[in-house]
């Protein structure tokens, strides 16, 4: 290996972890703001103009909170548990191209922003959120509580149950591309907003899209951590920056999984120009926007309806997209 | 966007790994050692004693529902179909029919296994009735 590939890959982990750590935190105050106008009301306003500065306070009050580790808690596995979140969130980035490929200004070095161009990114993608869940799962099940206990087992059911829905509804997209790449995907789509696998997948879209609510948590199937039933399921034990790494994890995989939704179903960063990736930041936002939107607008859901609907309706459809897909393309 | 040449596509996740667990880990102390420094240290006892509705407990049976149990066999079932899957749908249009019909033999069966486990009411909630 040459030393330039070490340092630039370096440098490119550096930026991505440090820009989306604070993303994860920007994210938060976004979720207020949009969540407060909705309900009109102002959210946050104290701390720094229109409220901006309310993520460092945040920062500071859970950095400085005293560190309680409960009587009875298996010690290890209660500390490992927040980093696994947050550490495999982060990981998921690896395969993502966040950016077109630029020249470095005043020089002819060509950067292509993806930490790693792996031939099974989306599989390494899939499987290294699906390794996200031992966060929740061992976080819970070490704290001695019942209600973590119950939010362990809910988010693994309900992790595992949507895992299936994930991988099968990016069978159909991965069928029309034959590439694991999200590279690939990118090329695929590169020519125009008619190319969009959107178009040719819809029922596909719209399965990944539920999917990745139930694999992020967010509110209609936010049953891993429901307030009003299991207190704050796996993060009840949890005080401080423990409990500031899941917060991290969860916005993270967020932003990540807004970018695979744009990278494989809405056209990623088309052609590679400056417009084009400007737009694919702009489908991110819009895609987490609808997240914080969903959460405005719609109540959670039972966990038997929400195993009902991915066993008895998301899942047959998948299939049925499957086939229909197949058909398609072999006439 | 051209695919990088380089003969180790797999250093940049090994520098994440090791980057980000460290980081994260690193934080975790960080913050121990500022909020034993800064915050008011209290050691009363019933502090430290779990969320609860003011009982002290004093051992938590980790005892769930079994019907967790049956999602999770229902995943390995439907998770391994599908990394079964995987690499045939990447080579999907080099396979042609034959392929496909061979794939729409093991949905078949497959299907019949989810049908049967939907009769069987292995995808109920049997709790809540």
């Amino acid at each position: 290996m040459e030393w330039a590939f070490i340092a630039e890959t370096i440098i490119k982990v550096l930026v991505v972890v440090l820009v989306f750590s604070a993303l994860a935190g920007i994210g938060t105050y976004f979720e207020r703001k949009v969540l407060a106008f909705m309900q009109r009301r102002l959210g946050p306003m104290h701390v720094g103009p229109f409220g901006l500065l309310q993520v460092a306070a945040d920062g500071i009050k859970l950095f400085t909170k005293e560190d309680i580790i409960p009587t009875g808690v298996v010690k290890p596995i209660f500390k490992i548990a927040p980093v696994i979140t947050a550490a495999t969130a982060f990981m998921a980035a690896a395969a993502i191209p966040f950016w077109p490929e630029f020249t470095v200004p005043f020089t002819d070095y060509v950067v292509s922003p993806i930490i790693s161009d792996l031939n099974i990114g989306v599989l390494y993608i899939l499987s290294v959120m699906a390794i996200g869940l031992y966060g929740p799962l061992l976080g819970g099940m070490a704290s001695n509580n019942k209600w973590s206990l119950i939010s362990a087992a809910r988010g693994a059911s309900i992790f595992i149950s949507y895992e299936v829905i994930t991988g099968l509804s990016l069978l159909a997209p991965l069928m029309i591309v034959g590439s694991f790449s999200l590279l690939d995907f990118n090329a695929y789509q590169s020519a125009g907003v008619t190319d969009w696998i959107v178009w040719q997948q819809p029922v596909a879209f719209i399965l990944f899209w539920i999917a990745a609510f139930a694999e992020t948590g967010r509110t209609p199937f936010h049953l891993v951590a429901n307030d009003h039933e299991i207190i704050d399921g796996f993060g009840t034990e949890y005080s401080g920056m423990r409990w500031g790494l899941f917060a991290i994890g969860e916005y993270a995989n967020m932003f990540f999984l807004a970018f695979v939704m744009a990278l494989i179903f809405l056209g990623g960063f088309g052609d590679g120009s400056v417009l084009g990736a400007l737009g694919l930041l702009l489908k991110v936002s819009l895609i987490f926007f609808f997240f914080l939107w969903t959460r405005a607008a719609w109540p959670d859901v039972r966990p038997d309806q929400l195993m009902w609907l991915c066993w008895k309706v998301l899942m047959p459809l998948a299939i049925i997209n499957i086939v229909i897909t197949g058909f398609v393309l072999m006439f | 966007m051209e695919h990088a040449s380089t003969a180790h596509p797999y250093f940049g996740v090994f520098v994440l790994f090791v980057l980000t667990f460290g980081a994260f880990i690193l934080t975790t102390i960080a913050a121990r050692f500022v909020s034993r420094r800064l915050a008011a240290k209290d050691t009363e006892k019933i502090k430290l004693s779990i969320y609860e509705c003011g009982p002290e407990v004093t051992k938590q049976p980790n005892r769930i529902s079994p019907q967790f149990y049956l999602f999770a066999l229902l995943f390995l079932l439907f998770d391994v179909e599908i990394v079964f899957m995987f690499p045939w749908a990447i080579d999907f249009k080099i396979l042609g029919w034959f392929g496909f019909i061979e794939m729409l033999l093991f949905i078949l069966l497959l299907t019949i296994g989810f049908i049967y486990a939907w009769k069987k009411g292995a995808l109920e909630w049997h709790n809540i009735k």
